[in-house]
């Protein structure tokens, strides 16, 4: 492991009875960076993670948290979490829980500070079971950030948000990073990934078929968005050989290429008077569908 | 640095060393919460603080003592009885329905990935329920002294406290082996399975009749009452019952001792193993 690597699984292998959770899995985490765990439901990504938190023991293969086992105490001293089912004592109050997790590390943040930077000071003195559930993952997320830890792992922690409050989550976590935290985030949604992630990476049937930057990634489908206000109709268009698929709605004609620069030359050498030309390559929503299809069975 | 700033270090990544002084704090901060939780919980709190002195002065004091015109023997024993009753409680279900919830509800999970210090989350336990213990102890205390007609010394109060509180620790043990092995909505029930019986038949309201009498060495509870007897001088209820006037003769201090320490250790042993096992 290198030092720039905080946390590593290599060829981890792991299974429930019958069910193969991971199978030979290789996953690097690197200093500084936010890395986005995608995956279909049931792909191996909570197991992955429950592995780097000495939650679960591989069957083979090794787990690795800054170097060492993560079921020691102090290594976890370097680490937060957040989990995406996990009920905190309803009787105490928002200020008392970030007090008590708090103590588990040996330089942490105030609650008041971490109260802050989740802007939840308005909940100080709120029980948590009285809270709403969006409420309560801001809780988790000043929680899993009161220790001052290096490597943050967030499962699903936009889930109930609100849109303010999940943007000022997403303002958090660049914050994060940009002083120096590692984050591994599990989402389900890709929108957030793509804005947030330095590396995807992309599990099904707990293997991971493929990482990169969302660019990279994005990359893997070579198939590109045209849009564009014209009078050529959906037939005619659909009869050019590039074209995979063409409509039409109130905001004009949207054609899906495999090479967009000839289509794009044919519509312009079609309609002279074509508008509102726009081309986008695939979005990370579009690659992970079209890679996770792949390994459907 | 502001104090809303998260600066780390660039230095390469290392094990931070958490100081002896915050690593106790951390142990203490566990137990101070736990305790906070446990008293506002009312569903805890109401019934294992307040119901063991209503039911000792309703029944122990007014019902017994009146049926018993004011016989000294008689008051010491029910207020030992109520002791042992009122410490058993919060043991059992402390552990056994919060271990039993917390594990469902993936608490222990996050306190697992966390940095909590390993033999913090069942210290804080045994702290909150020796609290509950100590002021359970107190409130029956002020009950017996105010109306129990209680001819005891300070001094044998408060032994009878501390050895109340310690004997708590086997009904906890009970309650982690319960709340280590049933979900968070039947641990209730297991806990009322292994209470109930328990209480009955260690012969704490009651003097059973000769033939059950075997029936109460199964039960810890009879061991604490004995323990708690034996320091006051005076015979049980059953004892009374068969005519006897001096103090308790049957259960020796060292048997007691022994069965309430090991009965700590096996279910303890058995529910730590369990414990583990799901980590």
């Amino acid at each position: 492991m290198t030092q720039d690597c905080l946390a590593e699984l290599s060829g981890v292998s792991k299974r429930f009875g019958k069910v193969v959770a991971l199978d030979g899995l290789d996953l690097q985490v690197r200093r500084g960076e936010l890395f986005a765990l995608l995956g279909p439901n049931g792909a191996g990504k909570t197991t992955a993670i429950s592995l780097l938190l000495g939650l679960q023991r591989p069957d083979a293969g090794t787990a690795c948290l800054f170097g060492q086992s993560p079921l020691l105490v102090e290594t976890r001293r370097q680490v937060g979490v957040m989990m995406q089912e996990a009920a905190l004592a309803p009787e105490l109050r928002v200020h008392e829980q970030i007090d008590l997790v708090a103590s588990y590390y040996p330089n942490p943040m105030t609650p008041v500070a971490a109260m802050e930077m989740t802007h939840t000071e308005a909940l100080a003195d709120r029980p948590y079971g009285k809270l709403s559930g969006g409420q309560k993952r801001q809780v988790q997320f000043a929680i899993a950030f009161c220790g001052r830890p290096k490597l943050l792992f967030l499962d699903e922690p936009t889930v109930g948000l609100d849109v303010q409050a999940r943007e000022m989550m997403w303002a958090t976590l660049r914050q994060l990073v940009n002083e120096g935290s590692s984050i591994v985030l599990t989402t389900h949604y890709l929108e957030e990934a793509e804005v947030l992630a330095d590396r995807v990476a992309v599990l099904a049937k707990g293997r991971m078929i493929a990482s990169g930057s969302v660019n990279e990634m994005r990359a893997l489908v070579v198939r590109k968005h045209i849009s564009c206000s014209t009078s050529l109709s959906i037939e005619q268009v659909r009869t050019w050989p590039d074209v995979e698929s063409a409509t039409r709605d109130h905001q004009g004609l949207h054609i899906t290429a495999g090479n967009a620069e000839s289509v794009v030359r044919e519509l312009l050498a079609a309609d002279e008077n074509l508008e509102d030309l726009e081309v986008r390559r695939a979005g990370l929503a579009e690659a992970f569908t079209e890679l996770t299809q792949e390994t459907a069975p | 640095m502001n104090a809303s700033t998260f600066a780390l270090g660039r230095e390469l990544p290392r094990i931070s060393a958490m100081p002896i002084a915050r690593l106790f704090r951390a142990y203490l901060t566990e137990a101070k919460y736990e305790s906070i939780r446990a008293l506002r919980a009312p569903a805890f709190a109401i019934p294992f603080l307040l119901l063991p002195t209503v039911i000792y002065v309703l029944i122990g004091v007014f019902l017994i003592g009146s049926m018993s015109h004011g016989d000294p023997k008689i008051a010491v024993t029910m207020f030992v009885n109520f002791a042992t009753f009122g410490v058993m409680g919060p043991g059992m279900f402390g552990f056994g329905m919060f271990v039993a919830t917390e594990r469902e509800q993936g608490l222990l999970n996050l306190k697992r990935a966390l940095p909590m210090p390993p033999k913090a989350y069942l210290l804080a336990k045994m702290l909150m329920t020796m609290l509950f213990a100590a002021i359970v102890m107190v409130t029956l205390i002020a009950a017996a002294l105010a109306v129990g007609h209680l001819r005891v010394s300070a001094g044998q109060f408060l032994l009878v406290t501390l050895i109340e509180m310690l004997g708590s620790l086997a009904f906890c043990s009970i309650g982690f082996f319960i709340g280590t092995r049933a979900s968070g909505k039947s641990a209730p029930a297991f806990v009322n399975l292994a209470y109930l019986p328990m209480m009955h038949l260690g012969g704490l309201f009651y003097p059973l009749p000769k033939s059950a009498q075997p029936i109460e060495f199964l039960s810890p509870a009879f061991y604490l009452t004995k323990l708690g007897l034996h320091i006051l001088h005076t015979p049980s209820l059953d004892e009374i019952s068969s005519g006897a006037t001096g103090p308790s003769s049957h259960g020796g201090v060292v048997v007691c001792v022994a069965v309430l320490v090991g009965v700590t250790l096996l279910f303890g042993w058995l529910a730590i193993r369990r414990f583990q096992r799901l980590a």
